[in-house]
């Protein structure tokens, strides 16, 4: 198993690359320009010189090989002396990646907006499984019943509406109507007391609702089919015929057995949290990741979509492994060598 | 744990139930909601009105202009003229005098050498600054002495009032900055972050793209301004709901550039707790008529290319009774009414403001008349022969191609026109592209206005501050798009007329404003009468704020926050 970890993280790393450059390729072939949102205003000639400032113009390797070294060699430099507070030579030189649009390094505002993507879209996430399997369990116990009818359209419902429409439904409901919740998230909230937090979950309430809803639908219906699947096994007939009682077939049996695909795709969807919600972070202006990238591409800021994309591109080869080896630990049938 | 957490949330809900919403109670802060969000704080490498305006709050410049576009001192005790001797006679330099006592928020005194260490930041070629422009012909900024700065220009500059008036250009603090100039401008995010300024407010947080926090600058020049504690400038979301949090929710005092829907911001304003606010500057939405064949059969170096021998002009656009069809055909109060709303009026001139340079002399436009439009096409021969519709002129079938960015409001915009035109028997192909690629600069791309690839396109553009030179500037012969550039010129409809670049080198030795604004006048009369563009929609900003806030003073030639240091709440 370590043996088959190692082998699999070492050919993640040519993957990696690939993706780091074919990503490269793509937003830089695009035909989008840091200064194509300025003002028309501003004559062509002063547009072209902001473009040599940034760097826009280089050619495409050079802009690639610049990003390669401030990518794998400044930035991690960066943290290490960040982190253990200590200075390494070379340090003044150092070039970080760099944003075309907020002139700051881009690790640092990733940095400044995790918080808040993880805590709503993290905490959405969370409720969403907690909610999705013991739903979908017992929807495919009692399957046709009536609670399976409700929950299969209440699951249909959440997961055909888009956010952005549930979104602005909450809005009208609960912030213009009832006044309850504030409508635009206050990312400076620190929490220190009781006061403090309670702002905080009702900030908090609509974009993770909104988001649970949605997660929940998809996920409470995997583990439904999943289940459904597992209780018409043989094993379950002869854990019946072995006299035990239907909780212990249902809760030890079936449910571990259904939850194997389950829990693999909650691994492979854990790089969404980081990825943040694109249109939920827009409505409630939680200005976490996701609106940082669309921002990014809107304003043809190259270094940032391509330092963002990227990550997550890793996110996903990581958590792709982490499922597999995960599989493998939840299914002993399943062996790696 | 599932029924914990559910627990705490309805314990939550059921305390908000009767708690409400605190945010815009609270007497001390102001917030501020821009749905875009300020990238930074350094307006000479600002992206858009949103830096410009973030950062308003925190710099000055020597004078602004106020909501009638009039020039008021502001670090200084009054505007240079010829007249009291701070314009040099022979139009080469202007001399500022900056009003005593005058103190950073650090508390340390702001000098000339601020002023000049502004100018020649923005001016290192290195900078990239934005706002360079505002800086044409300057040649050299001195410090005369502590409070005294002079800026010479290269030749004689009639408007002298370009660098450090209005919003784009205020001063930033020497001993913060001096070391961010040129190409290290890219990685000084700490200064650009929060610089120091000489205005109302402090920055006290700022976060990329999202919020800036500020708090009253205790060294302010009014002891008794601003009177507000704290400043939130919040981006991010979308107009829509930032109109809603100032009209309905009440829980934000300003929303910015609510361009959305007459009828949903009508219907939110009914609600009674805000009022929304409209100024008008000279932006134009308008409809550039190609001057050139843009045949995609020519290659490229020819396709949308102005030839000096006028061997490759438009087929038939620049035919008068075409044109003027085109445009009489047009109904601009339905687009201005019903797209536009408050944020717009119609309009038949290029330069629509300030009132003095405003044409009266183009406004048949404004009423639509299809039939008229047909008898003029009708008049001129152009007639449809073969019986499909469409008109032909001398055979070619007057069938255009009219392209945007995208955006709803142009889209519905082009659906309308294209009907009107329809009836006239004009056939529309409409296209719309992203704007970050139609206003980009990739000259690999050919979907860019600049390229200008369709016999019409669509877009606002404005003159930069109150004077009109620079703008009307835009259709000299020099400017003519194409290859030869690089296609990186102004006059995107490649219109070449002597007598209107004569009108212009006229301009730049007039410095008697009513002289100044005959001539442009006339200029705007001659790229209206000609067909060079035609203009539809007069574009006005549209923000509001909570009725709270008292002292808003709407403000289309500067930052809308201009005054902040004068709001109150009641």
């Amino acid at each position: 198993m370590g043996k088959y970890t190692i082998r699999r993280l070492l050919t993640a790393i040519p993957t990696i690359l690939v993706i780091s450059f074919i990503i490269f390729a793509v937003v830089d072939l695009s035909p989008s320009d840091p200064t194509g949102n300025l003002p028309l205003t501003i004559p062509p000639e002063v547009r072209q010189k902001i473009r040599e400032a940034l760097g826009a113009d280089d050619p495409f390797a050079v802009k690639y090989v610049k990003w390669l070294q401030q990518f794998f060699i400044a930035e991690p430099l960066n943290f290490l002396e960040s982190t253990l507070g200590i200075s390494l030579p070379g340090s003044e030189d150092r070039v970080r990646v760099i944003s075309w649009a907020t002139r700051g390094p881009v690790i640092d505002i990733i940095a400044e907006r995790l918080p808040q993507t993880l805590w709503v879209v993290g905490s959405s996430y969370f409720l969403g499984v907690l909610i999705a399997v013991p739903v979908g369990v017992y929807s495919a116990y009692r399957q046709y019943s009536i609670f399976d009818q409700v929950g299969t359209f209440a699951m249909m419902v959440g997961f055909s509406v888009p956010t952005f429409f549930t979104g602005l439904m909450f809005i009208v409901i609960f912030s213009v109507n009832l006044k309850w919740f504030p409508s635009v998230y206050d990312t400076t909230l620190v929490v220190t007391d009781i006061e403090s937090l309670q702002q905080q979950l009702r900030q908090m309430f609509m974009p993770v609702t909104v988001l649970t809803l949605y997660t929940t639908a998809q996920m409470s219906r995997y583990t439904r089919a999943s289940t459904l699947d597992n209780l018409q096994q043989d094993y379950i007939r002869t854990a019946r015929s072995k006299g035990l009682t239907e909780r212990t077939v249902v809760t030890r049996h079936a449910v571990r057995n259904s939850l194997i695909p389950v829990v693999t795709l909650i691994a492979l969807q854990i790089p969404g949290i980081f990825a943040g919600a694109l249109i939920t972070e827009q409505i409630f202006r939680v200005n976490g990741i996701g609106q940082y990238l669309i921002i990014a591409i809107q304003g043809g800021d190259l270094p940032t979509v391509q330092t963002v994309t990227f990550i997550f591109a890793v996110l996903v080869v990581v958590f792709n492994i982490v499922a597999d080896v995960l599989y493998g630990i939840l299914d002993p049938r399943v062996t790696y060598s | 744990m599932k029924s914990k957490f559910t627990l705490l949330l309805i314990v939550v809900m059921a305390l908000s139930a009767f708690t409400g919403i605190g945010v815009a109670q609270d007497g001390d802060t102001v917030n501020i909601l821009f749905w875009q969000a300020a990238s930074h704080l350094n307006p000479y490498l600002g992206n858009g009105t949103k830096e410009f305006e973030a950062a308003a709050l925190v710099l000055e410049p020597l004078a602004r202009y106020d909501p009638d576009g009039v020039m008021v001192p502001w670090l200084v005790d009054e505007i240079p003229t010829v007249a009291n001797g701070g314009v040099a006679d022979d139009l080469t330099s202007i001399t500022w005098t900056l009003s005593e006592g005058i103190v950073w928020s650090d508390g340390s005194p702001l000098t000339a050498h601020d002023v000049k260490f502004s100018g020649d930041f923005c001016m290192d070629p290195d900078t990239g600054c934005t706002v360079l422009s505002q800086f044409a012909n300057v040649d050299s900024i001195e410090a005369v002495d502590d409070l005294t700065v002079r800026i010479n220009f290269d030749a004689p500059k009639p408007f002298p009032y370009g660098a450090f008036v209005g919003y784009f250009t205020p001063i930033i603090q020497k001993a913060q900055f001096e070391d961010c100039i040129g190409a290290a401008a890219l990685g000084c995010n700490e200064q650009n972050f929060a610089p120091i300024g000489t205005g109302p407010f402090v920055v006290d947080d700022f976060r990329t793209n999202d919020v800036v926090t500020y708090t009253a600058n205790p060294n302010y020049r009014d002891m008794e301004q601003p009177a507000f504690d704290r400043a939130v400038f919040k981006g991010g979301g979308d107009a829509e709901s930032a109109a809603r949090a100032v009209l309905e929710t009440g829980e934000a005092d300003y929303a910015w550039n609510l361009q959305i829907s007459p009828a949903v911001l009508n219907a939110m304003e009914a609600a009674g707790q805000g009022t929304v606010i409209v100024a008008f500057a000279t932006n134009v939405e308008r409809l550039i008529m190609n001057h050139t064949n843009p045949d995609p059969a020519l290659g490229e170096d020819t396709r949308s290319v102005w030839m000096a021998d006028d061997s490759n002009g438009h087929p038939f656009l620049q035919v008068p009774a075409v044109w003027q069809a085109m445009s009489k055909a047009i109904d601009r109060s339905v687009i201005a009414g019903q797209l536009y709303g408050a944020g717009g009026t119609p309009t038949c001139n290029v330069l629509p403001g300030p009132p003095i340079y405003a044409s009266p002399n183009n406004d048949d436009c404004l009423a639509q008349d299809v039939a008229a439009a047909n008898a003029m096409l009708d008049e001129a021969g152009i007639v449809d022969s073969d019986g499909d519709g469409i008109r032909e002129y001398e055979g070619i079938p007057l069938k255009v191609s009219y392209q945007t960015s995208t955006n709803a409001v142009r889209q519905n915009t082009q659906a309308l026109i294209k009907q009107w035109w329809s009836e006239i028997g004009i056939e529309t192909e409409l296209r719309n592209i992203d704007a970050a690629v139609f206003f980009g600069g990739d000259i690999a791309s050919p979907d860019t206005y600049s390229k200008f690839y369709t016999d019409i396109e669509m877009y606002t553009n404005g003159s930069n501050g109150t004077d009109p030179e620079a703008y009307m500037g835009n259709w000299h012969t020099s400017e003519i798009v194409g290859p030869q550039n690089n296609w990186n010129g102004s006059n995107i409809p490649r219109w070449y007329n002597e007598a209107y670049d004569a009108l212009l080198a006229q301009m730049a030795q007039t410095a008697v404003l009513e002289e100044r604004a005959a001539l442009a006048i006339e200029m705007n009369d001659m790229l209206v009468q000609n067909g060079v563009m035609i203009p539809l929609v007069y574009r006005g900003s549209v923000s509001a704020h909570h009725n709270s806030i008292n002292g808003v003073a709407m403000n289309a030639w500067d930052s809308e926050l201009w005054n902040i240091a004068e709001w109150t709440r009641s």
